[in-house]
């Protein structure tokens, strides 16, 4: 990558302070110029880092050198802290409705991952011993519909559809009631991909809510995207109310700042993390591992874990 | 193009607000940057560079800014503004096209299948995405739509024998061009990308007489990992010209701009919406309008 480790950087900024007491004003600026540059070059949004930037300087200023890190350490330990908070410290999962079927819909812009995560997600679904409906609610992307079925097929999950013809609105109501029927006891809606600055499809996502009342609204996110990524959620969590996000293509080389931009705005949990094209590659989201891929620091944090 | 709600807006009120030009300006100025996914690196370089041209010039006007950061912009972009055409002429030609996942590699070979059919070409798709499910539907309906007939084998299939296939019957009907789609792949993935250079040495070995062209399709909405991309797909396929799809969200698509200046292959084509003509060729000037929100 472009960018060297922001510990390294950090390392060598701070070196010299090496054997002080505490953690002074002027250490703390030299050291968050790296940090802001360093969240930037990850893509974190740049109102997000300044923001951040402004607590971590709060925190470290006088703050105490342990004994057994140096003052870049110190800092390096405020700033992973703080980054882990920001990211959520606790690990979400999705909610199961306690009268099924749990209703969930997947929404985002287009080409973020929603049709295939839509298929990992009935995967993971089946494997706690659940039945899964997946409801095939994209009209407008070709093919859009056969790919849902691919994908089912795949994952040995049913599929609800009623072609490209009928409205979105329509299909998942009808899939709803077809899950409960069924004796389906979670359904997946798989939601065409739209521009957050789309007010007739944004409405269209709206009419789907209030028709079939989502347990989760799962705001699926690329984690490559950049610093648009702080408009999309708001936007989609202000029309929406979204009650999680899941971030894809992990498996990439992005730093993923995103994750860290969505988070900050929305303040909702990153619940799951897509590392791959087969319906395998979906986890549990690890926010703690996110922040440090995104500060690209990982080695140095175990050493200071063990310290 | 529907690049709304620009950083003019910002930068007008910036250039107000201020009487002389001064560190806090340029600060802010900085920021406007970033926040178009230009990226640090190549800000930094573009502020460098005004502000020599501000010492140099002796500018003291507020108002002056706003003009020399366009030419700056517009200097990097149109660098290539000669190779900004789709290189298809000799006939015939072909178009591979490249990129990651989702980004528009389909859909804006539907669109450029449009185009073409309108300059009276006669064109012929090949669906190489054999992996994605439904990815060779996909490229039917458009060309369905677009009314242009498409290569295919059943999914699973080896793509480069898809593209072998393609070639003998662009041959044998004397299309003008074939366009060629290819599963999207993350540029990190080792195999994924020596399949791409597999399909490349089937093109220069079957189709040596062919004009050729290397499309790499970008995702305005992708942030300083698209420079990445642009490093590494160039490497493994000889890009051409890039592709940058999604303008009409409120992406500013701004990392071309490192593209341009790191790895100097131009811009040709941007997508503007998901219906086949939302296709337009690059301009440098107007992206630049663009960039700063004006039409
Ligand atoms: N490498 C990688 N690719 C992924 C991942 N998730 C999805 N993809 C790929 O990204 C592309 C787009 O995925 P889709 O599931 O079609 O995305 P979508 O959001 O449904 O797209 P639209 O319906 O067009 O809005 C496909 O090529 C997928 O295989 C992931 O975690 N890693
Ligand atoms: N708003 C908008 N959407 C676009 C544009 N270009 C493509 N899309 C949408 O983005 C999504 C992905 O497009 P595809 O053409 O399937 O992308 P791809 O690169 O072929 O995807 P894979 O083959 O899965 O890697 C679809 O929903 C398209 O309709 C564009 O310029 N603007
Ligand atoms: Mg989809
Ligand atoms: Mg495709």
């Amino acid at each position: 990558m472009v960018f060297e480790g922001l510990a390294e950087k950090l390392q060598n900024t701070l070196h010299k302070l090496k054997g002080k007491g505490k953690v002074n004003e002027k250490d703390v600026n030299d050291a968050m110029r790296e940090v802001k540059m360093a969240l930037l070059e990850a893509d974190v949004n740049f109102k997000v880092v300044k923001d951040f930037v402004n607590k971590v300087k709060e925190r470290a200023i006088g703050a105490e050198v342990l004994e057994s890190l140096t003052p870049g350490q110190q800092i390096i330990k405020i700033v992973n802290d703080e980054l882990t908070i920001l990211m959520g410290t606790t690990q979400s999962k999705i909610n199961f409705s306690s009268k099924p079927p749990t209703v969930i819909m997947l929404v985002g812009l287009q080409g973020a991952g929603k049709t295939t995560t839509g298929g990992k997600l009935a995967k993971l679904i089946k494997k706690q011993g659940k039945r899964p409906l997946l409801i095939a609610a994209d009209i407008y992307r070709p093919a859009a519909i056969k790919q849902l079925q691919v994908v089912g097929g795949q994952v040995d999950v049913p599929v609800f559809s009623m072609g490209d013809k009928q409205n979105p609105v329509d299909i998942a109501k009808a899939g709803l009631e077809h899950a409960i029927s069924n004796g389906n006891d979670v359904i997946i809606v798989d939601t065409a991909g739209r521009l957050h600055i789309d007010d007739e499809l944004m409405g269209e996502l709206q009419s789907i809510k209030s028709n079939i009342k989502p347990h989760e609204i799962l705001l699926v996110v690329d984690s490559m995207t950049g610093q648009d990524a702080v408009n999309v959620a708001e936007h989609f969590n202000e029309k929406l109310g979204i009650d999680g996000v899941i971030l894809t293509k992990l498996d990439g080389d992005t730093r993923g700042g995103a994750a860290l931009s969505v988070r900050a705005v929305t303040n909702k949990p990153i619940k799951f993390a897509a590392l791959g094209e087969k319906l395998d590659d979906i986890e549990i989201f690890h926010p703690d591992r996110m922040a440090s891929r995104i500060l690209g620091m990982g080695d140095v944090l175990s050493l200071i874990e063990k310290a | 193009s529907k690049t709304k709600q620009g950083i003019t807006g910002k930068i007008e009120n910036l250039v107000k607000s201020y009487q002389k030009i001064d560190e806090e300006l340029l600060e802010e100025l900085e920021e406007i940057l970033i926040t178009a996914d230009i990226g640090v690196q190549t800000t930094m370089s573009i502020m460098d560079s005004l502000r020599d041209k501000i010492k140099t010039d002796k500018i003291k006007e507020p108002e002056m800014i706003k003009e020399l950061l366009k030419e700056e912009l517009k200097e990097i972009l149109g660098k290539f503004s000669a190779d900004e055409k789709l290189n298809i002429e000799p006939s015939p030609a072909i178009i591979l096209v490249v990129g990651v996942n989702g980004v528009g590699k389909t859909t804006s070979i539907g669109k450029i299948a449009h185009k073409l059919k309108k300059q009276n070409k006669k064109v012929l798709l090949a669906a190489g995405d054999t992996f994605r499910a439904a990815a060779v539907e996909q490229l039917k309906i458009w060309g369905d739509r677009v009314g242009v007939e498409v290569i295919s084998h059943q999914e699973g299939s080896d793509p480069a024998a898809v593209i072998y296939d393609a070639i003998q019957a662009a041959k044998a009907r004397q299309a003008d061009v074939l366009i060629c789609d290819t599963a999207g792949r993350l540029h990190n993935k080792k195999n994924l990308m020596n399949e791409l250079g597999k399909i490349s040495k089937i093109v220069e070995r079957e189709y040596s007489t062919a004009t050729r062209e290397v499309l790499l399709v970008l995702d305005a909405t992708t942030g300083q990992n698209a420079i990445q991309q642009a490093k590494v797909f160039k490497e493994a396929t000889d890009i051409s010209g890039l592709v940058l799809t999604k303008l009409d969200g409120t992406a500013k698509g701004g990392v071309v701009v490192g593209i341009s200046q790191e790895l100097a292959i131009p811009v040709k084509l941007i997508g503007v919406g998901e219906k086949m003509q939302d296709l337009q060729e690059f301009d440098s000037q107007s992206f630049v309008n663009a960039l700063f929100g004006e039409e």
